[in-house]
């Protein structure tokens, strides 16, 4: 399991070698069997979620008066209570999802990234305070933090990037925080204090790509979450909202037929579909931590 | 708390009066449940009655909070405690034979799946399993609300869907703690020692290796208890079930402030509960925190 090419953080940044490194890197995920299978699942996801409702067989949001049919033939994942074509619907329902996850990642890394550096380096009380506030926010449970912030703001694809970004915010910071107090002991960090350079530059130019790979694998870990958590705040209908074909709404429009304890194919297909993108996204995950974590 | 709930948009009376009423009317209830007044002064009877045990009226059913958010609260109990009973054993079972049979077939069919199941939402699990068991198999009740006057094995068997939901989402995460506690336990000096004491595997296994590897998991499971709050609002509305969770989804639709104020105040009262109850059990296994001579 240990790694014998060198990683980026040890490579030096002079042009050929990085380059040999990187390559190096790309060649281990190529070969990493968990990774290979997570990216072709999301790979999947990420084409319908671009294409959407061009290439489905019907119009995922036509209504008309099949409704309810068992997977056959005509529907091979069957209609909806309103005659829609479940398999057009689960295939157009990555769209959203593949939206908002994303997004709310990139905003909670951006934040939590700069807040970690921040903390990380300049310790004392500005890391003491804010800390503190990390951990009062962290002791509530982040779904019910999300429903009052959702309710309060309205719920949209804009909101909900948002909340689940800022609710991830302090989550990243504390893994960058842990990260950056590894490497500002290093001599590299003090040569660059010694040659006068200002503390931003330090932290952004300097710690921040030796830094890149804990990043990395937080990153795909948390568009997991954030995927799980859009599912969830969706099926609690605060989320993504009608008419979009999204799983989670499909789900939540469909689940009390199961109470009549049939129709199960309206629900059962969204929800491996959930499923698989989910598992897609941590085998990645699970992939990259194994090769860039040192 | 407090603060968010203030958030929420909209006229209280308009909201619990319907979009019929007249505006005098609207007027009379704000001032008869007192949200007219400046937002410190509610703030402060909220809370001294609080302290009390006095949770107020319900602005939406007009009854004291304290008789919906009971019950409603040993519900949700029963659930988590089953879900706990089930997923507790079970992952520490699962967790010790990956560690044991480490790098191997088995080990990576639990790490594995474990890590799968951990990371799929509840609700999406949740309608495998009804599938799978309440409409294929036909051998559980789809609903989880038993009929009042059921014995233990009748709530249990009704409950029995709603929480293997969550133990799939808790079994990876509590799992994969064990493994990495059970390998640091089996690698460390102190087995060595053990075996070449001539302890049989057995006694090194109970004595040694899980009484030290279980440190970790109590301090997982007790972090777990906040995620599984979050858990029971999703699972609760999915199976239709009496309990806080539902409350306090249903309160923040209705913006029904007194009664979603308490049920999160609680849920949090209960999140500390558990994080003090693990510390408790945490001192009581480790010695060394037990003295106070910490790291």
């Amino acid at each position: 399991m240990s790694a014998t090419a060198p990683t980026p953080a040890v490579a030096l940044p002079s042009g050929g070698e990085a380059r040999i490194a990187r390559r190096e890197t790309l060649g281990q995920l190529a070969r990493s069997k968990t990774f290979v299978v997570g990216a072709v699942l999301v790979a999947w996801w990420v084409f319908w979620a671009i294409v959407g409702s061009r290439l489905t067989p019907d119009d995922p949001l036509e209504i008309s008066d099949a409704i309810l049919l068992g997977p056959g033939s005509d529907h091979w994942f069957g209609t909806d209570q309103l005659g829609r074509d479940v398999l057009s619907r689960v295939l157009a329902g990555a769209t959203d999802t593949m939206k908002v996850a994303p997004l709310a990642t990139l905003l909670g890394i951006a934040g939590g990234t700069s807040i970690g550096l921040i903390t990380g380096y300049f310790r004392g009380w500005v890391d003491e305070a804010i800390s503190r506030v990390i951990d009062a926010v962290l002791a509530l449970p982040l779904i019910v933090i999300a429903v009052t912030a959702l309710v309060a703001l309205g719920s949209s694809n804009a909101t909900l990037i948002i909340v689940i970004g800022v609710v991830f915010t302090p989550i990243v910071a504390r893994t960058v925080r842990a990260a950056v107090l590894g490497e500002r002991q290093l001599d590299y960090v003090s040569a660059a204090r010694l040659r006068g350079e200002r503390p931003p530059y330090i932290m952004f130019a300097e710690i921040l790509p030796n830094i890149a790979g804990p990043i990395v694998v937080e990153a795909t870990v948390r568009l997991g979450y954030a995927i799980f958590a859009v599912a969830g705040l969706t099926f609690l209908g605060f989320g993504v909202q009608p008419p979009s074909p999204d799983w989670s709404l499909q789900i939540s429009d469909n689940y009390t037929l199961l109470n009549a304890g049939t129709y199960e194919w309206t629900v059962l297909f969204p929800a491996l579909a959930i499923a698989t993108l989910i598992v897609g996204v941590n085998l990645i995950a699970d992939g990259l931590q194994q090769v860039l974590d040192r | 708390m407090f603060a968010s709930a203030q958030l929420l948009p909209g006229d209280i009376g308009r909201n619990i009066l319907g979009p019929f009423a007249s505006p005098a009317d609207v007027e009379r209830f704000n001032r008869m449940v007192g949200v007219d007044r400046p937002i410190w002064v509610q703030y402060w009877d909220w809370i001294s009655h609080f302290v009390r045990g006095d949770l107020g009226n319900s602005l939406q059913y007009n009854v004291p909070v304290g008789d919906l958010l009971g019950p409603s609260l040993v519900n949700s109990l029963k659930l988590a405690a089953l879900a706990f009973v089930l997923v507790v054993p079970l992952s520490l079972l699962g967790g010790t034979i990956a560690a044991l049979r480490r790098n191997r077939l088995t080990d990576r069919a639990i790490t594995v799946s474990g890590l799968s199941l951990t990371s799929i939402p509840e609700f999406v699990t949740a309608i495998v399993l009804i599938v799978i068991f309440g409409v294929v198999l036909d051998w559980l009740p789809v609903n989880a609300t038993a009929p009042p006057d059921a014995g233990f094995f009748t709530q249990v068997e009704f409950l029995l869907l709603p929480s293997l939901a969550l133990v799939a989402v808790l079994f990876g995460y509590i799992a994969r703690i064990t493994r990495a506690g059970v390998i640091e336990a089996i690698d460390a000096d102190y087995t060595r020692t053990a075996f070449l004491k001539g302890l049989t595997s057995r006694q090194v296994m109970g004595r040694h290796v899980l009484r030290n590897s279980l440190l970790p998991t109590i301090a997982v499971v007790a972090t777990q208890v906040g995620y599984l709050i979050g858990g029971l609002l999703v699972i609760e509305k999915l199976f239709n079930y009496d309990g806080i969770g539902q409350r306090i989804y249903v309160a923040a639709q209705n913006k029904d402030f007194t009664l979603l104020q308490s049920g999160v105040l609680i849920v949090g009262i209960v999140y500390l509960v558990a994080t003090f109850v693990a510390d408790v059990l945490y001192s009581l296994l480790n010695p060394r925190i037990r003295y106070g001579a910490t790291e």
